[in-house]
C-alpha cells in the first residue's frame, strides 16, 4: 500500500547568501516558513520541487520538508527543519536576528 | 616559523585568482551546482545549514600573531564576529556569503593561509602535538616533517583522488597529543639507542566504524619516511575501496587485508619508488628544520612568579590547570581555554583572537598553536610573565581554569550547523559546563576529557572520550548515546556504550549520575576517572544509570554471548 502523502514545502538555500528559503505560492522566495506553500499533493510537489530546482541560479539544494498543518501556518515536524527555520541554538544569529 | 617560497605564494595566488573567476562563473549561471560543488569543495567552502562555511587550515596547528590577527579580521568583516576552532587544527567560518569567499582566500594569502586540501579526498591538514617545540616530554619538535608532509602531499598529483579523505597526525612526544592511534596514518617520533626514528601507525579513524591504527613500522629511519608514507598512500589508492563510502577509508582496507598484507604491499610499492627519493626531500628537511629553530628563551629569574601564586589563588588556580612543564629553565606552556563554562566549546571572538596574537607577540615569541582539543596555546611563556599574561586574558574571558577538566569539552557543531547532524552538541556541551560549574565539583573531579559528536561521523572524537555522547535522531527527536572508558591518548581506546540513550532533557543528568557513582567508588582521590572505570567495569555506571533490573539483564545477555562466543 503506498504511503499516505504528508503535507511538504519546498525548501532550499540562496546561491549567494546560504539562507534558508521556502517557494511561495506564487512561485518566488520567503525567508519565513509561515509564508511558504503548503503542499498536500504528491504530483504538485513533485513538480514544484523540479521548479525549485531548475532555478539553480538563485538556489542550491532544493527539497521537500515535512510540515503540519496550523492555525498559524505550517509547522516543522522535524527538529532540523526548526533549526533551519530559525538559527543556530548557541547565538542569536541566522534568521532569528536577520528577521528583527 | 616556516614562511612560505615564493613558489608556495605564488601557487596559493594562482589557486585564488582561478576560485574568483570560478565564483563568478557560478554566479552568472554559467557553472552549474553540480560544476561547481567539486570547485568549491576543493577551496574548504561548503554549504551547511543556514549558510556557508568556510574551512581554513592551520598546519600542524602553528601560527603566528599577524595570522591570528587576520583571522580576527575575517571573523569580523566577513563573518558574524566569530571563528570556531576544530579538532583538526583548522578553523571554521560559519557565515561567509558565496561572492566573499574569494576575497576572504586572498586576505588568507596575505598571511600565508589557505583553505586548500581541507576538504575532498585528499591529504588533509597535517595536526601535530599543540606542544609542538615546548614540551618538556619531547624527543623532537614534530613541525618539520609535518611541513615536509604538508609540501609533499599539497597539490601531489597522484593524490588528488583517493578513495576518500586522509589524515595524517604526528606526535614527537611519549605523551600523545595528537591523537596518532585515530588517523589515517600516525607518526610517532621515537629514540632507539641514541637513533631518532619514526613509528608508523596506520589504519586508525572514528566514524561510522572507528578503528585503533596498528604499528604498520616500528622504527623506520627518517630519510626513508617521505617514501614510505607515500608507498601506503599509494597502495591504499590502488586497493581501497571505491564501491561503497563508508568502507573506502584506509582503516577498512587494513582491516580487510590484515595489517601483515598490507605492510608487504607497502615494502613492495617502496622498493620501486625509494629509488625516486633522491634526498632533495632531506635537503628540504634541513631547511625547514632551520625555519622551526627555538627561540633565544631568556634567563631570568622567577620569583615574581612564585610571588604571584602565594598572593592571588585566582592566579594560582589557573595556573595549576592550564599550564604545562616546558623544556626551557624558567618557561611555561599556557593553554588559553576556549571553553568558558556556558560558552560554545571553541569559538573564539574577534577581540579574543586579537589579544592572544598581542600576547603572543608581547610575551610569547610571537607564536600561538592551536589544540585538537579546541584550545589555544601560547607555547613560551616565561614564568615572569605569566601573571601579566593571565590579566590580560581575564579581561576578556579567556582565563577559565578549567584544562583537562569536566567542561573541557570537545563538542562539533552539531545540528545547530551541520547539514550530517541528527542531534545537537553544543547546548550539551554548554549545559554540562554550567552545571558542574554551579556544583562546584569540577576540581573535585580532577582529570576528565568529555567529547561530543552530533553524528556517527564522529567529528567531536566522541568514541575517544573518557566519557562519549554521539547525539541520534530517534523518530526525530533528539537522543543522545553515552561511551565511557575511551582514551585520545598514548594508549588510545574506544569507549564502551552504556547502554540505552538518553533525551535532550535527561543527557545532563545522566553525566552528572556517572560521575557521583565515580566519585563514590574510586579507591582514593587520585584515582582517575579512567582508571576507576578500568578497575571498576562498567556495572556500577550501568546500575546508576539504569538501575538494578536493566544492569541484571545486560550482564545476562553478556554471559549468554559470551558462552556463545
Ligand atoms: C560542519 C561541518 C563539518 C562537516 C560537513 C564534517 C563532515 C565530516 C564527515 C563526513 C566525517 C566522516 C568521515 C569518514 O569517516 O569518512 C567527519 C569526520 C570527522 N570530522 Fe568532521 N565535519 C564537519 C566539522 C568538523 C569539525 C568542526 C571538526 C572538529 C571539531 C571535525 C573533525 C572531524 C574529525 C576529527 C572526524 C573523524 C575522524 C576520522 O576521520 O576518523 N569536523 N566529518
Ligand atoms: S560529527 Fe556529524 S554533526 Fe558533528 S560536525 Fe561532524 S558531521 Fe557534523
Amino acid at each position: 500500500m503506498p504511503r499516505e502523502f504528508t503535507p511538504k514545502v519546498v525548501t532550499a538555500n540562496t546561491l549567494l547568501e546560504g539562507d534558508v528559503v521556502y517557494l511561495t505560492a506564487d512561485d518566488s522566495w520567503t525567508r519565513l516558513l509561515s509564508e511558504a506553500d503548503i503542499l498536500t499533493d504528491e504530483a504538485d510537489a513533485d513538480l514544484r520541487l523540479l521548479t525549485a530546482e531548475s532555478r539553480a541560479s538563485q538556489v542550491v539544494g532544493a527539497y521537500l520538508a515535512d510540515v503540519s498543518i496550523t492555525d498559524t501556518g505550517p509547522e516543522p515536524t522535524h527538529f532540523r527543519e526548526e533549526f533551519r527555520r530559525t538559527g543556530p541554538s548557541n547565538y542569536f544569529h541566522g534568521k532569528q536576528a536577520d528577521l528583527n | 616559523m616556516y614562511t612560505y617560497s615564493e613558489f608556495d605564494a605564488a601557487f596559493v595566488a594562482e589557486r585564488n585568482r582561478q576560485f574568483r573567476a570560478q565564483v563568478a562563473r557560478r554566479v552568472d549561471g554559467s557553472l552549474t551546482e553540480n560544476e561547481f560543488k567539486p570547485l568549491r569543495l576543493m577551496n574548504g567552502l561548503y554549504l551547511q545549514l543556514h549558510a556557508y562555511m568556510l574551512r581554513v587550515a592551520i598546519p600542524y596547528g602553528t601560527l603566528g600573531s599577524h595570522q591570528m590577527r587576520q583571522l580576527a579580521v575575517i571573523a569580523e568583516r566577513w563573518d558574524k564576529g566569530h571563528g570556531h576552532f576544530t579538532t583538526r587544527q583548522n578553523i571554521q567560518f560559519n557565515w561567509p556569503k558565496l561572492a566573499d569567499v574569494p576575497d576572504i582566500l586572498d586576505a588568507l594569502g596575505e598571511v600565508q593561509m589557505h583553505a586548500i586540501q581541507t576538504s575532498g579526498n585528499t591529504i588533509r591538514n597535517v595536526t601535530a602535538d599543540h606542544f609542538a617545540g615546548a614540551a618538556a616530554d619531547e624527543v623532537a619538535d614534530p613541525r618539520p616533517i609535518a611541513e615536509l608532509i604538508r609540501q609533499w602531499s599539497t597539490d601531489h598529483p597522484e593524490f588528488q583522488a583517493l578513495p576518500r579523505k586522509f589524515k595524517v597526525a604526528v606526535t614527537g612526544s611519549p605523551m600523545d597529543r595528537a591523537v596518532t592511534l585515530a588517523h589515517d596514518i600516525g607518526l610517532r617520533i621515537v629514540r632507539r639507542d641514541g637513533l631518532i626514528g619514526y613509528q608508523v601507525i596506520v589504519g586508525g579513524g572514528l566514524g561510522r566504524t572507528p578503528m585503533i591504527g596498528k604499528v604498520l613500522h616500528d622504527f623506520l629511519p627518517e630519510e626513508d619516511l617521505l617514501p614510505y608514507i607515500e608507498a601506503v598512500v599509494s597502495v591504499w589508492n590502488s586497493i581501497g575501496r571505491r564501491d561503497n563510502k563508508f568502507k573506502s577509508r584506509i582503516k577498512i582496507t587494513v582491516h580487510e587485508h590484515g595489517v601483515d598484507d598490507i605492510r608487504a604491499r607497502v615494502d613492495l610499492r617502496y622498493a620501486l619508488i625509494r629509488p625516486q627519493f633522491s634526498g632533495i626531500d632531506q635537503q628540504m628537511l634541513g631547511a625547514i628544520r632551520d625555519d622551526f629553530r627555538a627561540p633565544e628563551f631568556r634567563v631570568a629569574p622567577t620569583d615574581t612568579y612564585d610571588a604571584a601564586r602565594k598572593a592571588n589563588p585566582v592566579f594560582r588556580a589557573w595556573a595549576d590547570t592550564n599550564l604545562a612543564e616546558h623544556r626551557a629553565p624558567g618557561y611555561a606552556i599556557v593553554s588559553i581555554s576556549l571553553k568558558a563554562h556556558g560558552e560554545t566549546p571553541g569559538d573564539a571572538t574577534a577581540e579574543q583572537m586579537r589579544v592572544m596574537a598581542d600576547l603572543a607577540e608581547r610575551y610569547g615569541h610571537d607564536e600561538l598553536r592551536i589544540s585538537h582539543e579546541q584550545n589555544v596555546i601560547l607555547p613560551h611563556i616565561h614564568q615572569s610573565d605569566l601573571h601579566a599574561v593571565h590579566a590580560a586574558l581575564r579581561e576578556v574571558g579567556l582565563a577559565t581554569a578549567n584544562i583537562g577538566l569536566i567542561s573541557d569539552i570537545i563538542a562539533c557543531p552539531g545540528m545547530d550547523y551541520c547539514t550530517l547532524a541528527t542531534a545537537r552538541s553544543i547546548p550539551i556541551a554548554q549545559e554540562i559546563a554550567t552545571r558542574f560549574d554551579a556544583l562546584k565539583l569540577e576540581h573535585e573531579i580532577g582529570e576528565m576529557k568529555i567529547k561530543i559528536s552530533g553524528c556517527i561521523n564522529a567529528c567531536g572524537h566522541h568514541h575517544v572520550g573518557h566519557i562519549g555522547i554521539l547525539g541520534l535522531d530517534r523518530a526525530g527527536v533528539e537522543n543522545y548515546q553515552i561511551t565511557i572508558g575511551g582514551d585520545g591518548g598514548a594508549d588510545a581506546r574506544l569507549g564502551d556504550r552504556t547502554g540505552p540513550g538518553f533525551s535532550a532533557d535527561d543527557i545532563v543528568p545522566a553525566i552528572e549520575t556517572i560521575m557521583l557513582t565515580y566519585l563514590k567508588h574510586r579507591s582514593n582521590p587520585s584515582e582517575t576517572f579512567l582508571a576507576a572505570y578500568r578497575r571498576l567495569g562498567m556495572a556500577p555506571f550501568k546500575t546508576a544509570l539504569y538501575g538494578e533490573a536493566e544492569a541484571a539483564k545486560a550482564a545476562k545477555r553478556k554471559a549468554v554471548a559470551d558462552v556463545a562466543a
